[in-house]
């Protein structure tokens, strides 16, 4: 699903949560979970383990898979053992994720493995329930391998989940009976979880069974719709803001949809597409000279005043990677020629700090009085190009020069 | 002809005296469009103006229908309201609601997509620029001087993608431009919109702007190889987008595809659709299949 994510990245629209921060949710709406706490030191891990008593495990909060592979959960017997074991494992990093907490929870036997998630189904524009009791294998592997095994049920969005609805799930992943009514108040309360939390996936993976019969959600990944933000006041204090970059931090404080890419061709653009678009077309001419790339995501909206303008240059030119900035507006709401204002005005307002040359490019409306605005301005750094091609191509030289 | 919105379209707006609203009405009334009222529960029996027109203020959708016999909407009210005026208007059976409002949770969006289902009422949006149909009517945000009346459809994910285009092509002009948003959840669809240029008899050829997220490219895809026997062009943004976090596993088992911006091109092309590079590229195209 990485191109939703990617959208979603672009778009600023879905958040996902730690581990931990899924099992609070969890918990806080009902859903049974171990005895457990997060810890950003070893003597944080220490005091958790000490409080739970008995066999712990250490867990790596990360936002990717494969941490057990990578070292990232631990199991031990003692507080001593786990303050050693978070020693190891805090500022392990994992696929590039540097792990800066981890999650001390109850080690529990597991006598089965179930999964069970609710997620936005955007192709058939409804929510979904999926379950399954096959554990020990990667869900994905079970969707290919064994799809009979997986139930998946639409639920409607105008009726959401009753007991009715649960027991239709439960029923069709053909859950055994001993944990049928447990799961079923599960599916309920997980409901409950993805409605009133506003997500756009909540997943268990793995719904465990202990040896002595109770079910469990062991670990777990809740996404989050940052759109909702204004009726989840909540929400807020769950973002990441150590995982952020400081440019986007910057860019964020501003309110600019601003994401940091590798490369060194600073762009800003009006609209989503068009920005996108813009990446694109700068990567490719940027073949021509040595493999210059894009160095972000900028997307300044329709209106792009001045204000903005000079906001959105700062953090770009703020960017050391950055060798060369192509400004890409499509005069569509807002006419070229206060396009065109607004980059001599945010120039004026940025004085010695614009340091960088800056190719512009302006289509559509008035685009000839916006033309001669900045033919008039004159500024050294500022270079006009008629067409999108042809102005990437020269951001893009002047970047590799 | 055009699609969904012709020169008998008789628009009303729902949020009409906010900012937003007000800009693009007067942007709408400019342009030639019928704006025959606005909706405002607490400002019903007013009217706004707009140099020199003067439009009513009715309290609900269902009164604004009854009074102007109005059978399209243009929503603009924020976020948390949005649903509500969404499902006012299905609750009306209007023909045709244009929901432009950016930042809709996507709960709301599914359950008035949800809500609607079975009912008289065409959403577009939420989070779009609207639709045009040059020189008859525009509702919505697209500005109307970019191009005129002309031979081409337009359907597109993106706002600014979507100007683009009818610039690069405005010298042929377009039937309808129809920007149907970005969001995971949107009313009216690529396959929505490309069956309705195939059966409009003024729409000689069709261009289709995606972006990287989600099938509805690809379904569009295998759409046009079976239903479309007008020429399509196609455009694909977001080759270069970094991959972001996976958000689990259960996603890319329900949508079947990589959603990336490669995945959509390589289903446009094996359905005979020819792929620009970028949008000049893209504007070519069309020209060379016009002759």
């Amino acid at each position: 699903m990485v191109g939703r994510a990617v959208a979603g990245a672009l778009r600023s629209l879905f958040v996902d949560l730690f581990e931990y921060q899924a099992r609070d949710m969890f918990a806080a709406h009902g859903v049974p979970v171990l005895p457990g706490g997060v810890a950003e030191t070893p003597e944080q891990a220490e005091a958790i383990a000490r409080d739970i008593a008995g066999q712990v495990v250490v867990k790596a909060q990360v936002k990717v898979g494969g941490r057990g592979k990578a070292g990232g959960v631990k199991l031990a017997d003692s507080p001593e053992e786990a303050k050693a074991r978070a020693t190891d494992i805090l500022g392990l990093d994992i696929k590039g994720h540097v792990t800066r907490k981890v999650m001390v929870a109850q080690a529990s036997d597991i006598a089965e493995e179930y999964y069970f998630s609710y997620l936005l189904d955007r192709s058939n524009r409804t929510f979904l329930a999926m379950a399954s009791v096959e554990g020990g294998m990667e869900i994905e592997e079970i969707a290919v391998t064994k799809p009979e095994a997986l139930a998946r049920i639409a639920v409607d969005a105008t009726v959401g989940v009753d007991r009715a609805k649960a027991e239709e799930i439960v029923d069709a992943a053909k859950f055994p009976a001993e944990v049928r009514d447990q799961v079923i108040d599960i599916a309920i309360k997980l409901w409950d979880v993805f409605s009133k939390e506003d997500a756009t996936l909540v997943e268990v993976n793995p719904l465990a069974k202990a040896p002595d019969g109770t079910v469990l959600a062991l670990d777990g990944k809740v996404t989050l719709d940052e759109n909702a933000a204004f009726r989840q006041a909540g929400h807020e204090a769950l973002e990441d803001a150590a995982a952020a970059d400081p440019l986007e931090a910057a860019a964020k404080e501003k309110g600019l949809n601003y994401v940091k890419l590798e490369g060194e061709v600073g762009i800003i653009g009006n609209g989503a597409g068009l920005v996108m678009s813009t990446l694109d077309v700068v990567a490719y001419a940027g073949e021509e000279f040595g493999g210059v790339r894009p160095a972000n995501f900028l997307d300044i909206g329709g209106g792009a005043s001045a204000q903005v303008m000079a906001d959105g240059l700062g953090i770009i030119l703020g960017d050391p990677a950055v060798k060369s900035v192509f400004v890409n507006v499509f005069g569509g709401i807002t006419a070229c020629d206060a396009v065109a204002d607004g980059i001599v005005s945010a120039l004026a307002m940025l004085g010695d700090d614009a340091t960088k040359p800056l190719v512009v490019r302006l289509d559509g409306n008035n685009v000839d009085e916006g033309r001669r605005i900045l033919a008039e301005a004159a500024h050294p750094l500022v270079t006009v190009v008629d067409t999108m091609d042809g102005a990437a191509r020269r951001a893009a030289e002047l970047a590799a020069a | 002809m055009s699609i969904f919105l012709t020169e008998n379209s008789k628009v009303i707006v729902q949020g009409i005296t906010g900012s937003e609203g007000r800009k693009h009405t007067q942007r709408m009334l400019a342009s030639g469009t019928a704006v025959v009222g606005g909706v405002n529960p607490s400002k019903a029996g007013q009217t706004v103006d707009f140099d020199g027109t003067s439009v009513p203020v009715f309290g609900s959708v269902a009164e604004a229908m009854k009074e102007t016999g109005a059978d399209v909407t243009v929503v603009f009210v924020p976020p948390k309201f949005a649903k509500g005026a969404v499902v006012e208007a299905v609750d009306a059976g209007i023909g045709l609601c244009v929901v432009i409002t950016e930042g809709i949770p996507v709960k709301d969006s599914t359950e008035f997509w949800a809500y609607a289902q079975g009912k008289s009422t065409r959403i577009i949006g939420p989070n779009c620029p609207g639709l045009i149909s040059p020189g008859r009517s525009n509702a919505g945000i697209i500005p109307a001087n970019i191009t005129q009346a002309g031979k081409i459809g337009l359907v597109s994910k993106s706002g600014t993608l979507t100007y683009q285009m009818m610039y690069e092509l405005r010298d042929i002009g377009f039937s309808t431009a129809i920007g149907i948003g970005g969001d995971p959840v949107i009313g009216t669809t690529h396959i929505d919109a490309l069956q309705a240029f195939q059966d409009d008899p003024e729409t000689e050829a069709i261009v289709m702007i995606g972006e990287i997220g989600g099938d509805a490219e690809e379904r569009a895809a295998e759409f046009i190889k079976a239903h479309v026997t007008k020429p399509v062009v196609g455009y694909v943004a977001g080759f270069t987008a970094p991959e972001g976090k996976t958000m689990g596993h259960a996603g890319a088992i329900v949508s079947g595809s990589a959603g990336t911006a490669q995945a959509k091109k390589e289903a446009l092309e094996a359905a005979g659709v020819k792929v620009g590079k970028t949008p000049s590229e893209t504007a070519r195209l069309m020209r060379e299949l016009l002759g």
